[in-house]
């Protein structure tokens, strides 16, 4: 059973979003990253854990980005990853990230392949279902839960209004949220022994992109809170009715 | 040419969000001189369906199969594939949902199409075609440009007022020939939370933190809720110490909700739970710490203890109710 862990790092939520040049582009001077907490905390630290119970031989990570990445696979790698490939290629459309993965993982036989609901910064969901189109195999999505009987994945997964447990042969890609696992913090063993562990970097044959990002804006600043007396919640009820118009 | 859409509904009754998604495609239909066909799979009535024509669809295509009451993101995506080539679509659209954004993607990489997820306006055909969503957990809006002929888009439920109009859609059925593969995901179990109204399909939501000090207060939360008919949320910690169940957790590591009221009753108001709810169109906020960040945030703040405060709003709420009867 081998697993493959689909990463891409945002930046940290506690940052604040500066546009410049027109706002075309974001500000990334000063941002600290961090890898997408759902690919980190959940489909990394599952697979390990099928990896520690026996149920998985090897946990390998992929990245579609450039060089300024690594410290962040690094970080993976300490957590417990066997070993990581960088596709050096731009991080931007779901499309063109998925066709690297796929390109790449095709022929290497790996059974199951974890990636994290969405990545935080532009909330798409759409590398793990396109990866699965592909790569011409079955994908789950918003897992809550993931384990293995056999040659199949059994899997909780969100639906609408509900919850429910599907199974599904191999080879599968599952997009991880919580419930999975629980976040783990590296320790000093792992941070030396990440650092000679193999990161290996691959050319991609160039795709086009499908999409791109015109322009950004930022939201309207709040007009400021109202403050309303605390004995006076029918004025409260009121404004949300005649003001708000939201009851 | 069609603009086809993805119909979405329970046991047979379609989903406000995807009368909204219907609306929707109507809208970009006529803007590109076209007409709208909804998709609606599984089990559903006849006035079910012509009745989507109240919001602008002319016509209505049927797949009876009942496999497909259940999630099989493949036969979905099949069915839009198959629609979408009889049609000559070029634009697809389904909800930003579990559902949509299981199948959206596998349909855009059927069709060579762009994909554009969690759309919030109509796209700008002047100026190719650009649609507005939220990134960086929304702190941000970015303008997504498709750059191919045809485009799959995802539309963020409860973006668009709902209009109804006259009208009735006429219903063909629509044959796709499915494969084995297509059901490779089997279902064991199913575990719908009946009785309340799913948290992220709600227009109105009470939410606690830790400020309401323990589970056992939470029945001021669920009497205001009862008495607006909200949801009932939390933040995180109120979650990870088991005081309310997972899915009611909100926020960067939960789920992500835009109700047109959010009301905060001893929330502090972090960065990574405004990740979940700052694009809720009102917010009012219950906090007995005037400096609580949440405020900043807030379009009506309440300084007070929430003990207090929420017997007092949910009996106003009751009595305003008890006015317009
Ligand atoms: C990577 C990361 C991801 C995270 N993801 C999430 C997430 O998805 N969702 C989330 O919610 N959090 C998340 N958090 C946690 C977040 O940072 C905050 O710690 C959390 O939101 C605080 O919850 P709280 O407001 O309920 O509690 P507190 O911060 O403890 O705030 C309690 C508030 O209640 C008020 N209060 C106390 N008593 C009363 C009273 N009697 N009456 C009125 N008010 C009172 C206090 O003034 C205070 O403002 C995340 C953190 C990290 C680091
Ligand atoms: N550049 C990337 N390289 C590798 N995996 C990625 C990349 N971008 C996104 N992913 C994976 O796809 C998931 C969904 O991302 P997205 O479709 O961008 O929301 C993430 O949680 C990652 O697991």
């Amino acid at each position: 059973m081998k697993i493959l862990i689909c990463i891409c790092q945002v930046p940290d939520t506690v940052t604040k979003i500066v546009l410049k040049d027109n706002n075309s582009t974001v500000e990334e001077n000063g941002t600290t990253f961090i890898i997408n907490p759902y690919d980190e905390w959940y489909a990394l630290v599952r697979a390990l854990e099928l990896k520690e119970s026996g149920a998985a031989e090897s946990v390998h990570i992929i990245n579609v980005g450039r060089a300024n990445v690594e410290p962040v696979i690094r970080k993976a790698l300490a957590l417990g990853g066997d070993e990581a490939v960088r596709i050096d290629a731009d991080s931007t459309d779901s499309y063109s990230i998925a066709y690297h993965i796929a390109d790449y993982a095709r022929d290497k036989g790996y059974d199951l392949i974890l990636c994290g609901k969405e990545s935080i910064d532009y909330l798409n969901g759409a590398v793990g279902p396109m990866l699965a189109e592909l790569l011409d195999i079955d994908y789950i999505g918003f897992a809550t839960s993931i384990n293995i009987e056999g040659n199949s994945a059994v899997v909780k997964r969100e639906i609408d209004g509900g919850e429910e447990t599907a199974t599904c042969n191999f080879p599968l890609v599952v997009s991880c949220q919580k419930g999975v696992a629980e976040a783990r913090i590296a320790n000093m063993r792992g941070i030396m022994t990440a650092r000679t562990k193999p990161l290996k970097v691959v050319t991609p044959t160039a795709i086009a992109a499908l999409t791109t990002i015109a322009s950004y804006e930022l939201p309207p600043a709040k007009a400021g809170v109202k403050l309303i007396d605390p004995n006076q919640m029918d004025e409260l009820v009121n404004l949300l009715h005649t003001e708000a118009k939201v009851i | 040419m069609s603009v086809i859409v993805l119909v979405e509904h329970t046991e047979g009754v379609i989903k406000k969000k995807s009368l909204e998604a219907v609306q929707y495609a109507s809208e970009i239909a006529k803007k590109m001189n076209t007409t709208a066909a909804a998709i609606v799979a599984g089990k559903a009535t006849d006035e079910e369906m012509k009745n989507l024509g109240q919001y602008g669809a002319q016509k209505v295509l049927h797949v009876q199969d009942d496999r497909l009451n259940e999630l099989h993101a493949r036969a979905f995506t099949r069915i839009l594939v198959t629609a979408a080539k009889k049609e000559s679509s070029q634009v697809i659209i389904t909800l930003h949902d579990v559902n949509g954004s299981s199948i959206a993607p596998r349909v855009a990489i059927q069709l060579n199409a762009a994909l554009i997820t969690g759309a919030l306006s109509y796209p700008d055909l002047e100026k190719g075609f650009v649609v507005k969503k939220s990134v960086f957990s929304g702190k941000a809006f970015a303008f997504v440009q498709a750059a191919s002929d045809k485009k799959v888009i995802t539309l963020m439920p409860n973006s668009f007022p709902l209009i109804k109009n006259e009208g009735t859609a006429t219903i063909e059925k629509l044959e796709v020939a499915f494969e084995e593969k297509d059901f490779g995901v089997k279902v064991k179990e199913v575990n719908k939370i009946t009785g309340e109204i799913p948290l992220s399909d709600a227009e109105l939501v009470v939410s606690g933190g830790r400020g309401m000090k323990g589970p056992e207060n939470w029945g001021l939360i669920e009497n205001l809720a009862h008495e607006l008919g909200a949801a009932t949320a939390c933040s995180r910690p109120v979650a990870d110490a088991h005081w309310r169940p997972h899915h009611e957790h909100v926020g960067q590591t939960g789920t992500t909700i835009r109700p047109n009221l959010y009301i905060a009753a001893g929330i502090s108001g972090a960065i990574q739970h405004l990740a979940g709810v700052s694009g809720s169109k009102t917010i009012v906020v219950i906090n007995k710490d005037p400096e609580a960040p949440f405020f900043k945030a807030a379009n009506y703040g309440v300084v007070g203890d929430v003990t207090e405060i929420l017997p007092q709003l949910t009996a106003a709420v009751k009595k305003f109710k008890e006015q317009q009867h």
